[in-house]
């Protein structure tokens, strides 16, 4: 069965979203590319999808909470956002340059449609209830996505806050884990095993769906499922690659941190072109 | 008046918030009776929330509620809501700059018999390293009530330490209270003493036995250490030559270091830090604990005579 017309068109969205997250930290000169590149189709499903949101009213009272708590991977949002129309896609060419909009990580107040300040991993999710909270006292009927990384939940305040949002009903967050199995010096198993995932979310009172998080039609399901949970808050497990979509990247944790060189950029843009096509 | 614990005026100011401030929440992890938010609880309990044990995230959900506008009051030990969360203050509240109040109860040695490890004597050094972080301790029952109130309208971040001994009244409803505004509560001109906290009453019990000796001590009520008032230490500096700085805290980077970056930078006078000599506290009955450290007049007085032989000192070398 051919990918409906959306899916196909979210495919192409991702495929050159990859190409701008690679051109922007290479000119950079330093950034996070596997944990960008992973967790594209989870950015691609909110912003071009789920996410109720106005790139020209980035203040808009109706509009869902985006927290990248995994802050690192920023590159992956702020393209998004260019394309989104928040700000001009030239400016992209200012990421981690003073006095940029675009930090190393996400600040709060310097770009329209930050929510969140984040690079200190595993705060996210407890900002999310917290956002839930005034919204049950403001009577705002609207969802918070927190999204964070597989290594980031090591961190012990994900499962403080993952208690937290059972225990008083926060049915309007959910938390998007971009499972892309490594962490900075290797695989996440090797460094401190997290699984069973599913079964940890599960049993901290969580509805807990389980995808491939490259496949944008299982994220976009997903995303359509959670708005339907009224009664707990909702995981996503989205089991993910890092470095995603180019082929010398995925799952080498060598890319991490570092920003392609000029030759390793071309060798990665004519491998996301064919694919493309 | 009898005496009361600074943490049950802070409970009273908070209660009174309920009322007129319809932003205001309040958060603790089951330590809402020790902190007095319990009253509040009570009559607001779908603008209290329990966070359980988890100081961390108590911070990052207090941050999330003030990103929408709600003026949160963290409530637990100062010790541990400043000390294991000194990141998620730093991030999630001081660098996003949402107001989110922290309110550290059993401040200082005043916890007596549970000994050391809730005893805060570190906190203003961790507090006052933050950027756009407000710390405040007030020095009776009456200011901490009227500072609670106060900083619900302050436009930042807040660290607001409070003990859990009930200690005497020495400020009125005509004692100005502003923050960041020293009190001058006792006039002098041979050294001044600033202090916070129930060390303002020492102070001036102490001023008072040094008035029998003709020695006239300025003493100031540093209710608010940051932002902290230059102007009422610089004049001190200028006109009693002498500054003696008394904290119910460790002496490296406290209250006294606060005032000490003043009074170098503007107008260098001999300085004594009276306060924890950088160690921990330990069990025992709160008063016999402020004995045993040398936090009591008597002690303040020794210091202050030390002082003015260093200011002799200076002045004889000029």
């Amino acid at each position: 069965m051919s990918p409906s017309p959306q899916v196909s068109e979210l495919k192409q969205v991702a495929n050159e979203l990859r190409k701008t997250i690679l051109k922007t930290i290479a000119h950079a000169g330093s950034g996070h590319p596997g944990g960008s590149l992973s967790m594209v189709e989870l950015i691609v499903g909110l912003y071009w999808y789920a996410l109720k949101h106005d790139p020209k009213n980035p203040e808009w009272s109706e509009r869902d909470i985006l927290l990248l708590s995994k802050g690192h991977a920023c590159p992956a949002q702020y393209t998004a956002m260019a394309y989104q129309g928040y700000f001009p896609m030239e400016e992209l060419k200012t990421l981690r340059r003073y006095p940029t909009r675009l930090q190393g990580h996400p600040e709060r107040g310097k770009l329209p449609g930050i929510e969140m300040s984040s690079g200190s991993l595993g705060q996210g999710l407890s900002m999310a209830n917290g956002i839930a909270m005034a919204d049950r006292l403001n009577k705002r009927d609207r969802r918070i996505y927190c999204i964070m990384g597989d290594g980031e939940i090591q961190e012990g305040q994900v499962w403080e806050a993952a208690m937290t949002a059972p225990h008083h009903n926060l049915s309007s967050v959910t938390a998007i884990v971009d499972a892309n199995q490594l962490q900075q010096n290797g695989p996440v198993k090797n460094n401190q095993g997290i699984e069973p995932l599913a079964d940890k979310w599960k049993a901290f009172g969580w509805h807990t769906i389980e995808i491939d998080g490259q496949d944008i039609e299982q994220v976009i399901k997903a995303y359509d499922e959670c708005k339907t949970i009224k009664d707990k808050p909702q995981a996503i497990i989205a089991r993910t690659k890092k470095g995603a979509g180019v082929s010398f990247m995925e799952l080498n944790p060598a890319w991490h941190g570092v920003a392609p060189k000029p030759d390793e950029l071309e060798k990665a843009l004519a491998e996301l072109e064919a694919a493309a096509n | 008046m009898d005496k009361k614990a600074t943490r049950d005026g802070f409970g009273e100011g908070l209660l009174a918030l309920g009322d007129t401030h319809p932003d205001v929440v309040a958060l603790s992890g089951d330590l809402e009776d020790s902190a007095r938010a319990s009253a509040f609880k009570k009559k607001y309990p779908e603008r209290f929330f329990s966070v359980g044990i988890a100081e961390q995230d108590a911070v990052g959900t207090a941050a999330g509620l003030a990103m929408e506008g709600k003026i949160p009051y963290v409530c637990s030990f100062a010790q541990f809501i400043t000390g294991k969360t000194l990141e998620q203050l730093r991030m999630a509240v001081c660098y996003q700059n949402v107001p989110v109040k922290v309110i550290g109860s059993h401040g200082g040695l005043s916890v007596g018999a549970d000994g050391a490890t809730a005893e805060a004597l570190e906190e203003f050094t961790h507090m006052r390293s933050l950027p756009r972080m407000t710390v405040i301790a007030p020095c009776d029952a009456l200011e901490a009530k009227r500072a609670a109130i106060a900083i619900a309208d302050w436009p930042a971040p807040v660290f607001m330490r409070l003990g859990r001994a009930p200690v005497n009244f020495i400020t009125s409803e005509s004692t100005p209270f502003e923050i960041g505004k020293a009190n001058v509560m006792r006039d002098g001109a041979d050294l001044t003493i600033v202090a916070c906290g129930q060390m303002v009453e020492h102070s001036l019990l102490a001023a008072d036995t040094l008035a029998g000796q003709g020695i006239q001590a300025r003493v100031i009520n540093l209710h608010t250490i940051k932002p902290i008032d230059a102007e009422k230490i610089i004049a001190a500096a200028k006109e009693t030559g002498a500054i003696l700085t008394v904290e119910e805290h460790n002496v490296l980077g406290g209250m006294g270091s606060a005032v000490a970056e003043v009074v170098v930078q503007n107008h260098p006078v001999p300085m004594r830090f009276h306060g924890i000599q950088d160690t921990f506290g330990t069990s025992g009955d709160p008063a016999d604990l402020l004995k045993a450290f040398k936090l009591m007049p008597e002690d303040i007085v020794s210091e202050a005579q030390e002082l003015l032989k260093l200011k002799q000192s200076f002045s004889v070398a000029k």
